[in-house]
Order: C-alpha cells, then structure tokens, then sequence
C-alpha cells in the first residue's frame, strides 16, 4: 500500500482533507460566487439574518458575511501555512545543524534557541506592530521568530538519537559527507515527527492569527478576518448570533481538519510502514 | 597493498590499539580474531579513520597506496573510503536506512565515487551489484525491513562493493545472523573475493569463521597483535599461550563426550591501563619471570608464523 492508499482509509483524516480543499477552492472562488465585495457597506442592510440574498447574513456595516469569511480564509490560510513553511525551514536545518554537530555548536545554538523562546510572542508582535506597522507581514514574521523552536528541538532531539545508528556509521564509511548524511538519512528518518509538528504548528498559526486580530492587533478593517469577525459579532451575540457563530465555526472546524489530518498523514507518511 | 606500522590509538584515557603492525598483500584475506574488547573493531576503523571528530588519538602509520591515511583531511578520507577501501558492518537489521530503498542506497553509494555517471547507468550497476550478491533484481526498490536478516546483509555487502573497492573490510560480518546464513555469507564474500580480486580483512570472534574463510590470521589480546601466522599453522601449532587456550576453550566433534570445556580463567584487562610485562601475564597459566615486568617483543617461530611470548625466545 502507498501513503495515498493509507490515508484514504483513515476516514477522520479523510474529512480534514475533504474540508481543508474545500475551504482552499472557496478561499479562491468563494468571494466570486456572491455579487458583494467584502468591503461593500449598505447600512440599510445591516444586521440581515441567512437568506438566499445574504447566505450568511450581514453584518452592523451590512457587508456580506458569506463573502467576508472567504476572506477570512485567505487570510488565515496564508498566514497558517507561511508561517508554518518558515517555522519548518528553519527549525529543520536549525534543529538538524545542532543535533548532528553536537559540542559547543550545539550548546551555543540551542541556549539562543532558549533565550528566544522566553521571548513571549505577545510581545514580539507588539514590537513589530511599532517597527514594521500592523498586518499580515508583523504577524507571520513574529510567529516564526517564536514558533520554529519547539520544530528545532524536536529535530535535534531526533538527530542527537538517529546518528548513533548503524547505518550513519555505514555511510560514512562509503565515503559520505556530513551534509548527505544529514540530508538523505537523518531528515528523512525524522519526518513522522515533523509532520506531527507540523500539523500542531499550522492550526496554532491560524489560531494566533485569529486571537490577534481578535484582540485588535492583526490586520485592520476593512480587510476581513475570522478574527476581527468574531471580534464583531462578539458584543452583538444575543441579538444577532451568526455574526459570531460563522466566523467561530470556521476557525473551530479548520483548526479540528488540520489536526485530524495531520495524524492521518503521520500515519500514512511513516515511511517505516512503506511496503 | 595496505601496510599499517604501530598504530596506536587512544580514546581519551582509553588505549584500545598498541603498536599494531600488519600487512595485507593483494587478493589475501586476513582474519583478526580476539575476545570483546580487544581492540579488533577500534583497529579496522582506524584503517580509514572512522570515528567521530577529535574522539580518538592515533599514532603510527596506515600506508596504502604509498601514502599514509592517518596524516589525510576528512576530504581525502571520503575519496578512500567506499572507494578504495569498503566496510561492512556487524547488524544488518541497523545498518541500512529503514526509510530508503535499497536500490537507492546502493546507487548512492556508487553515484559518490563515480559522479560523472549518469542515474541510468547507476541504476544499471544498482542491478548487476544485487545480482551478483544473489538479491533478486526486482527487489531493487524494496524498503529494507522488508528483506530477511541475510537478504539485508547481501544488501550490505552490495553498497559496500559498489564503488569497486579494493579492500573489503568486514567488522563481524556474521554475528547478527543464524549459523546456516552465516556459511551463505562467508561463500558469498570468498565468492566474490575470487570474482573480483579484492582483499578482504575480517573481523571475527569466532574461530571457526576464520579456520574456513582466513589466509592469514591475527589473533589480537589488550590491544595488541601476539600471534600471527597462516591459518593452518594457526590451528596446528598454535603458539602463544593465548591462542593455545582459546582453541581449547572450543568444543569440538571429535572431543570424548566427557571432557569438559577449558575456559580461560580470569578477565580481560582494562585497556584504559598500562600494563609492565605481557597483558595476558595474569591469566597465563604457564607465565615466567619475566613475564611480569617486560613486555614480549615478537619472535618469529616459521616463517610467517610470529608470537609475542617469551616462552619462544
């Protein structure tokens, strides 16, 4: 059986990835399907419960809130998977540098490692806000900063335990150098382990995202999030509940996906399991 | 073809090789033999300086080639190893990758030595190398643990043969796998040896691995080499107590059914020691004088035969 194979037996996994494509395609057709833009303002429409015109209402600026949530994916989408992607490049070679070359390298990287992770990324987003200016950019930059550590000591704990191995040994007796080794047989050896950690790292990304913009610090009006949605919708909860509920279920449901595939694909992925 | 003269080496306090010297002509196998511990596995790595950075100290020469490899930089060291001079290692079950091919490793290794070929014609090698260690050639994209122990260790001898190398060393090749697999391997290697004219030096505890498989045998105590001779000499006269004893200590076919087993008495030294005399001293049953406080020089008994005891001066 190949990893595709595997996986599609695995039906939980299977709803994340259902859910996930789903959500990328409307992501990028999603706003085309409504004749509204996300930043259309009708005061005289505000506030309008689910119908044919207003799939999932509007909401206190009447804006289209079928359309803003696509929006909202985009965003969330962009900022999980970047931030993600740059967590694992680098927390992958950090981690991988630092576990294979061991000693003082080792000691020294890791100790920078730590001294950053006590950094907490509240703050970090803070600052960028002041240097940088508020939006997507601030919050993927600071999410990396904070967030490839736990990817880099996963790794390095991986490699520190896979260069004892045998065939480390065997390869470099055939004449390998140290950056084959690292690349062609410590790497691959820890992907289960990336690919758990990564599957965390995503939905954490988005929901960073979210809580930032929740709380104001991510990106600004009219830009759509399903942060500043919920942020919206929040005060207005007893009278006009959607506007909360379809950006809360969006992030609640994203985030679930991202987990249950990710445990699929560790399973199908591990490559010990490869016949 | 390899000449090694006093090699020494240390791991921080530990002084694992002492002063070995050994010559391996062309298309020879030389066997070492010795207890756990010895030495045998720290002598076969130092050949092409396998150990970590700055772990171990070494002195002395391994001439091949006319040049010496203990003075070579790890770059020069990647172009002998595999190429020059290949390794097979002691547990198969460890030494391949368990998430690539073995296809892929063995190209691997081949494509490092020989990396103006192209992948077909690597692939094509690939083939012919699993082919001739008796690894069906469909199985050349197959994942390791899906290969039996002795299938693993073809696969092993295969990489190890890719780059064509010229020795062979085989550190234990045949302790990880059951005594009917073991023969297969050792017909394979000397099999091989004959198609390919390379020298193999093994690396064994088990002397009746030797006694079919070996041209020359070493037997190594305490880090040191004290009994050298053609592997018939060996078993017939052996001369160093040592040697004497350990072939004692083996049950054999034609031994009455009643006469027990003779162990060697006593422990192996501990080699982060120095020791005055002879390293076996203490546990030799027949031990002069002298034995105690000057270390044996090598004497030579036949030709070709050598031992390190004061008993043959």
């Amino acid at each position: 059986m190949n990893a595709w194979q595997r996986l599609k037996v695995n039906k939980t996994g299977m709803f994340g990835l259902y859910f996930l494509s789903l959500l990328m395609i409307m992501a990028i057709f999603g706003p085309l399907l409504s004749s509204h833009t996300y930043y259309e303002t009708q005061l005289p429409l505000k506030n309008q419960t689910p119908s044919l015109q207003y799939w999932f209402g509007t909401d206190e600026l009447g804006r289209d809130i079928f359309t803003r949530i696509w929006w909202g994916a985009r965003i969330s989408l962009l900022v999980g998977i970047s931030a993600s992607v740059l967590d694992l490049l680098i927390g992958v070679i950090y981690g991988a540098i630092c576990g294979f070359f061991g000693g003082k390298i080792d000691e020294l990287m890791m100790r920078v490692a730590d001294i950053l992770s006590t950094i907490p990324y509240l703050l970090v987003v803070i600052l960028l806000m002041v240097v940088v200016g508020p939006g997507l950019l601030s919050i993927i930059i600071a999410l990396s900063i904070t967030g490839w550590i736990g990817m880099a000591r996963i790794v390095r704990g991986q490699v520190l335990q896979l260069k004892e191995f045998d065939y480390v040994t065997a390869a470099r007796a055939l004449g390998a150098n140290s950056s084959w080794i690292l690349s062609k047989h410590l790497i691959p050896n820890t992907t289960p382990s990336i690919i758990v950690t990564l599957t965390l790292s995503i939905p954490t990304a988005i929901f960073a995202e979210a809580f930032l913009s929740f709380l104001g610090l991510g990106v600004q009006a009219p830009i759509a999030s399903w942060g500043t949605m919920a942020n919206d919708g929040l005060p207005a909860l007893r009278y006009y509940p959607w506007r909360l509920f379809f950006p809360a279920a969006f992030i609640s449901v994203t985030m679930l996906s991202f987990n249950l595939l990710g445990d699929a694909l560790r399973d199908a992925l591990d490559p010990r399991l490869r016949i | 073809m390899i000449k090694v003269k006093n090699l020494n080496v240390r791991f921080k306090n530990v002084h694992a090789v002492r002063g070995v010297d050994l010559e391996i002509q062309n298309g020879e196998t030389v066997a070492i033999v010795g207890e756990s511990g010895c030495g045998k596995s720290a002598l076969a790595k130092s050949l092409v300086k396998l150990f970590p950075k700055k772990t171990a100290e070494f002195s002395g020469e391994v001439i091949y080639n006319g040049q010496n490899i203990l003075t070579f930089s790890e770059k020069e060291l990647r172009k002998i190893r595999g190429k020059e001079i290949g390794m097979i290692f002691q547990d198969p079950m460890t030494s391949l990758n368990p998430v690539l091919t073995i296809g892929f490793q063995i190209t691997e290794s081949y494509l490092r030595h020989f990396p103006e070929k192209s992948k077909k014609d690597a692939v094509k090698r690939t083939e012919e190398l699993l082919e001739l260690v008796g690894i069906p050639k469909d199985r050349i994209y197959h994942y390791p643990h899906t290969l039996s122990g002795g299938m693993r260790q073809r696969a092993l001898i295969a990489i190890a043969l890719a780059a064509s190398p010229k020795l062979l060393i085989a550190d234990e090749p045949t302790t990880a796998l059951d005594v009917t697999l073991q023969a297969q391997i050792l017909d394979l290697l000397k099999d091989l040896q004959k198609k390919l004219g390379m020298s193999i030096l093994i690396i064994t505890h088990d002397l009746s691995v030797v006694a079919g498989f070996a041209d020359k045998v070493l037997v190594m105590y305490a880090g040191k080499i004290i009994e050298s001779a053609n592997v018939d000499d060996l078993f017939e006269t052996p001369s160093h107590p040592y040697t004497q004893r350990l072939l004692r200590s083996k049950p054999r076919l034609d031994m009455p059914r009643s006469e027990p087993l003779l162990p060697i008495d006593g422990t192996p030294p501990d080699l982060s020691k120095q020791f005055a005399g002879c390293s076996f001293c203490p546990r030799c049953t027949e031990s002069l004088e002298i034995c105690k406080n000057e270390t044996p020089p090598i004497f030579n008994i036949n030709p070709g035969h050598t031992s390190a005891c004061w008993l043959k001066k």
